[in-house]
């Protein structure tokens, strides 16, 4: 406060010298005084600007210094291809492993309706009492050798059809998959905004901010391994047979 | 035995429930994460729990730690069926109190021995 009646008790003063030069006619001390009534503000200019400049050079270099964006262009672009590629030969492998149980199970379904189609024709018969004494052996041969085949033909049927119930894990596993590049997805687009308003006249000092705060999401879960991605390098098993293994070694 | 299946794919859910109707038990509903199963759970009559690990809002080994931190679920058996494959993560499973741990893809005749397993351990 005192500072700043100071400095209005200056200015005040140096407008009435100004006045007085004015009035006199005196041109070069006119244009001393206006001089120094500039001064202040020129400083906070400068300040202003220095300040600015630096604000520019630090968000610059910890863009550089800390940018996932080298990173992600680096490791998990590539990566992330990859995992896709992956959810390519996995869907694949399901809809085959789905279409082949389909193909078994067809020809077995559509020969049972065949069988059963020619016995209820016999059976017709034999209901009209048309079946001679040889035709209704032969029938009975015919029933029971059908009985046999039904029980296995349904068994079959029904294996074929968990076959094709369990293919269908591939959506979790390629789900969680396509999950996590969503998540690289995301982050890479943070990173872009991050980096056109860096490179935007329009400095904001909270914007050069989220360029470098990536996913902070810290879960304890990875989702599905990859072959030919960062997974590799992990410590993981090969199947169940592993984790039982090592389950058993911790006293399982 | 009322079993509930805790993972956020929908799909999983039916074939796991599918898988233990096979396998006889046909009373088991479904939570599509651990926020949601744990409630349920604390509702009651739930034998028994099978769920997933990643899973969003709550995951399911902190599922675990909370069911086993609850002194009317500690005993609970709970089989995990995950496809988390890191050897420190089914250690973690093994010491937050995992009854069974399976890795995805599985097949139906290792969800059927891991449950036969747990069963024979708890009767025994």
């Amino acid at each position: 406060m005192d500072n700043d009646e100071e400095n209005l008790v200056f200015q005040l003063q140096l407008a009435r010298q100004l006045v007085e030069h004015l009035e006199a006619g005196n041109s070069n001390d006119a244009a001393n005084v206006i001089r120094q009534l500039r001064i202040p503000y020129e400083r906070e200019l400068f300040d202003e600007l220095g300040k600015l400049t630096r604000d520019l050079h630090e968000a610059l270099n910890s863009f550089r210094g800390d940018s996932r964006l080298s990173e992600l262009t680096r490791d998990e672009i590539p990566d992330a291809k990859e995992r896709l590629n992956y959810v390519v030969t996995m869907t694949e492998q399901a809809t085959h492993r789905t279409l082949n149980a389909l193909d078994e199970a067809m020809p077995v379904a559509e020969s049972l309706h065949e069988r059963s189609q020619q016995l209820v024709g016999h059976w017709q018969r034999f209901r009209r009492r048309e079946l001679s004494v040889e035709e209704f052996r032969e029938f009975a041969r015919a029933l029971d050798v059908f009985f046999d085949a039904v029980g296995e033909d349904t068994e079959r049927l029904r294996n074929l059809m968990s076959e094709v119930m369990m293919a269908q894990d591939f959506q979790d596993l390629t789900g969680q998959i396509i999950r996590r590049v969503i998540r690289l997805v995301h982050e890479v687009e943070e990173n872009l905004v991050g980096l056109i308003r860096l490179s935007s006249a329009r400095m904001d000092t909270k914007a050069t901010k989220s360029v470098v705060t990536h996913d902070a999401e810290v879960a304890s879960s990875h989702g599905p391994i990859v072959p030919n991605t960062h997974d590799v390098t992990a410590d993981v098993v090969s199947g169940q047979d592993d984790v039982d293994a090592l389950l058993s070694s911790l006293g399982f | 035995m009322k079993i509930l299946i805790v993972d956020d794919f929908s799909t999983m859910r039916r074939i796991i429930k599918n898988l233990l109707r096979e396998l006889g038990f046909n009373n088991t509903m479904e939570a599509d994460d651990g926020s949601t199963a744990l409630p349920m759970l604390k509702g009651g009559g739930f034998d028994f729990l099978v769920t997933d690990w990643n899973m969003p809002n709550m995951e399911g080994i902190d599922l675990l730690r909370a069911v086993r931190a609850d002194p009317a679920l500690k005993n609970l058996p709970v089989l995990m069926v995950t496809a988390e494959a890191k050897r420190d993560q089914i250690v973690e499973a093994a010491q937050a109190g995992v009854n069974g741990y399976i890795v995805k893809p599985f097949t139906a005749e290792t969800l059927k021995e891991k449950i036969d397993k747990i069963f024979e351990r708890i009767d025994g």
